[in-house]
């Protein structure tokens, strides 16, 4: 009998009498303006949010902000100011990227965590290895739960997704805390339209 | 990683030598459980999330089996590879088997708890592999040579001066530099390049899901992701409790997770890994390890819903005031109290009684274990398979025959308030532990029985 | 309504005082007690050590004493609990079972089945409220701090008709007080700190009497306060329901 057979037969033999799943959770209580709410937890949590226009909007904050770094990013409309030619390279080569500039699917109001599939990071590595991370956001993307949230991925196909709420951060040392543990040491959310 | 001979009440009785880091220990982890009460309560509907998060889980266990291969046949199709271990040394194997084949000497971990169970550092350094742990928490206690002391907060038994020791002796960091942000960066460059250079990289997991194959790992700083991104071979290892049935389920669990946990309204990194990414290797190991046998006992088997939060620990008066370390096993506080005896009933035969019974786990529990009653029906479990103190035998004997007779409890209280001698706070009255630290009640000149019969009578 | 009084064996043997108000709070209510003299101990000292198998002796004395009531009322919130989860007979589950319901905790007692909403008390001081853990969060007596839940609490309720009472808040409203019977002992170290600590609340807020619906904790820090020479004095919820 092999070990998986031996524990399948164990958990069979063992298992209670079966119980029915609970009803689909769903929000409750929503936010009035799920956006400000978005907003205000983003900077609770160490994040900042930025509401732009448009993509020119974009590209001016980071040009006064980032002057002179390594900028990579996902978005066509940001060629201009961003590396080229990045995305196939070994993830490694991505260490001294100082500022990915990527986008997300949608927004969580009660978290501010951010929806963000394989498809939009181009390289899994990209989100977390970034000295800076800066996501474009519509602004008309922001649900109010995690319940709608996975409402809204449904059954959609990927091959990893993340939820990122805010640049890396840690409180081992005492329950002080400190953002850039390993990840990014800001994350910055362009809210677009 | 057993500490000696030594139980909980001797391993806290150390601790508590110094009373003022007892109260910093205690207030660190008070003012964490205070963060949760907060962020529990910016969420009106709160209880009953727990309760369709205990609900859900509930179902996991009564369809474990078909949740399992339902699991295993997604993963598969991910084209992620499966093994099943039924204990811990095989677990270890598989392991070791997967890095063998791929050559690795050479690999850093993300926490989990399951390795920790597994004591798989110990077992891979003894094959000649070196694991760095990632998470910083767990790296300092690394570098400290000691095992966790708490399951979130793997280093909160250390104080900032204590780790800035390490980082000078290790990382060669400035001398008394002890500032969180200046540590933290050092461990940052220190680790980066570790995730550099290693080929190999092995996570926990918080969630599977049965439906579509995928697991879920949650982590603050990234470490998993920074890990698991740049290797070339995946080791997520999980125990089978894990599964959930279906993807929207999440939103329940994340919902709760953190929130109880820290306080956070969600960690920063909730990863969905659900298929290598191209050229990469991801594997998946599922452990029983004692996980069937626990699911065999019905007063226990809930303990399995637990999703390691940790809250309970932090609102554990005890936990609070004695340590992880004193719990002697991987998982500390109310609920490695009650995980524990499963895996071994004598070495942990203490831990369910070091508790007052107070039920605060229970009420904190986002899945809603009735961790307090487990404790209770360990206790009684614990004494009937044999594993109590003899003298604690004797003196409950003495107890049964007085207080079974209404004659004799009265003759004993006569001769001296016989509770002086075997009420429940002088049971082990050898050296008279109540009245070291604390006086004795004053004895009044009359029982109330003794005040009734001359003053009162029923009429 | 035939009720039955029942006096946990340490409250018996050392704080009388708190029975004997007990028994006239209720009869100044107008309700008429009966005290089955032969009562010890509802077994929970063995229980809680992991002997509950030694306890049928006690259980069986608990069903012959108070079978007979249609309440049974006790100024012990953690016996009342005991008895309320664990009282069992081979022979007479149908008893016992009678008895598991109608086994009410002091204070709930009066808050749930007498209704009171008036009470002529009068106790001019400070006084600090210690939530007993089986009270409140094993008889529900009070809502518990990590709920998510409308608050309330049958003690205070009560608590607020005394004249010229004054409740002082505390830092943490229900930690326990460390006392868990074999624990104090077992675990004396970790008991001992969390009997201080929580003391210490109460004396930080100005506390003058620390009270509680359970007369174990109270002994607990009453051992702790009485070692450090503190002129604050414990006093069980009766004895202050019941002041002049």
């Amino acid at each position: 009998m092999t070990s998986r057979e031996q524990i399948l037969a164990k958990v069979l033999q063992h298992q209670p009498d079966a119980q029915p799943l609970p009803a689909d959770s769903s929000t409750v209580f929503p936010a009035s303006n799920p956006l400000e709410s978005f907003a205000t937890v983003l900077r609770n949590i160490g994040g900042s949010c930025i509401e732009v226009d448009d993509y020119q909007a974009v590209q001016r904050y980071i040009n006064d902000n980032f002057p002179g770094q390594r900028i990579v990013s996902t978005l066509t409309e940001l060629s201009a100011i961003s590396e080229q030619g990045w995305e196939n390279q070994d993830p490694h080569s991505y260490a001294d990227i100082d500022l990915a500039v990527i986008s997300a699917h949608f927004g969580v109001a009660e978290n501010a965590a951010l929806w963000i599939t394989e498809q939009l990071m181009h390289q899994r590595a990209v989100p977390f290895i970034c000295q800076q991370l800066a996501v474009v956001l519509n602004r008309s993307e922001i649900v109010q739960t995690m319940h709608d949230a996975y409402e809204k991925i449904g059954n959609t196909d990927y091959g990893f997704g993340s939820f990122i709420a805010g640049p890396s951060k840690t409180a081992d040392i005492e329950q002080s805390l400190v953002l850039g543990a390993h990840g990014p040491k800001g994350m910055t959310v362009f809210l677009l339209g | 990683m057993s500490l000696g001979t030594k139980d909980h009440a001797a391993l806290s009785d150390i601790f508590n030598k110094d009373e003022a880091r007892v109260d910093w220990h205690d207030e660190t982890l008070w003012f964490v459980r205070a963060k949760r009460d907060k962020a529990a309560n910016s969420i009106p509907e709160w209880e009953s999330l727990r309760e369709a998060a205990s609900q859900i889980k509930n179902n996991v266990l009564s369809n474990l089996h078909d949740y399992l291969i339902e699991f295993e046949n997604q993963a598969k199709i991910n084209g992620v590879t499966v093994h099943w271990a039924a204990d811990a040394a095989e677990h270890n194997q598989i392991v070791h088997a997967i890095l063998k084949r791929h050559n690795v000497d050479r690999l850093i971990k993300s926490k989990s708890m399951l390795t920790e169970e597994c004591h798989l550092n110990e077992y891979l350094s003894k094959q000649n592999i070196d694991v760095i742990d990632t998470d910083l928490g767990e790296r300092i206690v690394q570098l400290a040579k000691e095992p966790p002391s708490h399951i979130v907060l793997p280093c909160i038994h250390k104080k900032k001066e204590e780790i800035g020791e390490l980082f000078h002796e290790h990382l060669g960091t400035p001398e008394g530099m002890a500032d969180p942000v200046f540590l933290t960066a050092a461990a940052r460059e220190h680790l980066r390049e570790t995730f550099l250079t290693r080929k190999a990289a092995i996570t926990g997991v918080n969630f599977a899901v049965a439906e579509t194959g995928e697991f879920v790992v949650c982590t603050n700083e990234g470490n998993a992701d920074m890990g698991a991104h740049l290797a070339d071979v995946h080791i997520a290892c999980m125990g089978i409790e894990k599964i959930i049935p279906k993807r929207k389920n999440l939103g329940v669990f994340l919902r709760l997770l953190t929130r109880s946990a820290t306080g956070q309204p969600i960690t920063t990194y909730s990863s969905h890994f659900k298929k290598p990414r191209p050229g990469q290797e991801m594997h998946i190991v599922l452990v029983d390890n004692g996980r069937t046998t626990q699911l065999s006992r019905p007063d226990f088997r809930n303990s399995l819903k637990c999703i390691r939060c940790a809250a309970c620990m932090n609102t554990c008066p005890v936990y609070r005031r004695s340590g992880g370390h004193s719990y002697h096993t991987a998982v500390a506080g109310p609920i490695g109290s009650i995980l524990a005896p499963n895996l071994d009933m004598k070495e942990y035969a203490d831990l369910p009684f070091a508790s007052t019974l107070c039920g605060s786990c229970t009420n904190v529990c986002p899945v809603k274990i009735n961790i307090h009653e487990q404790l209770y029906k360990w206790r009684q479990v614990i004494v009937k398979e044999g594993y109590a103190d003899p003298k604690k035998k004797v003196a409950m004997k003495v107890m049964e025959l007085t207080l079974s007779s209404p004659t004799i409890y009265k003759n004993a209280g006569k001769a001296g308030r016989w509770v002086m001698k075997y009420a429940p706070f002088t049971v082990n009255n050898k050296l008279n532990l109540w009245y070291q630290q604390r006086e004795m009640p004053e004895v009044p000149k009359e029982s109330f029985g003794e005040w009734f019969k001359k003053n009162k009578k029923n009429d | 309504m035939n009720v039955g009084l029942f006096i946990p064996c340490y409250i018996d043997q050392f704080y009388p005082n708190a029975a004997i108000a007990t028994l006239n709070l209720l009869n100044k209510l107008g309700i008429t007690v009966k005290y089955p003299v032969n009562q010890t101990c509802c077994g929970q000292p063995m229980a809680n050590s992991g002997f509950e198998h030694l306890t049928q002796g006690c259980n069986d004395l608990f069903i012959d004493n108070f079978s007979e009531f249609d309440y049974i009322v006790s100024p012990s919130g953690s016996c009342v609990l005991h008895i309320k989860d664990h009282l069992h007979s081979p022979t007479e589950e149908n008893k016992a079972l009678g008895i598991r319901k109608k086994v009410y905790e002091l204070t709930e007692f009066l808050t749930d089945v007498i209704k009171v909403e008036k009470l002529s008390a009068r106790f001019p001081h400070k006084v600090g409220v210690h939530q007993s853990c089986h009270g409140q969060r094993g008889l529900m007596l009070a809502q518990m701090s990590e709920l998510v839940e409308a608050p309330y609490s049958k003690p205070l309720h009560l608590l607020k008709m005394v004249e010229g009472l004054e409740l002082v808040e505390l830092s943490r409203p229900d930690e326990c007080c460390g006392f868990g019977g074999t624990f104090c002992v077992a675990e004396e170290a970790v008991s001992v700190k969390m009997g201080k600590d929580r003391v210490a609340d109460h004396l930080n807020h100005g506390a003058e009497y620390i009270t509680a619906a359970d007369m174990s904790c109270l002994m607990h820090m009453e051992g702790i306060l009485r070692r450090q020479n503190s002129q604050v004095k414990v006093l069980h919820i009766a004895e202050i329901l019941n002041a002049q």
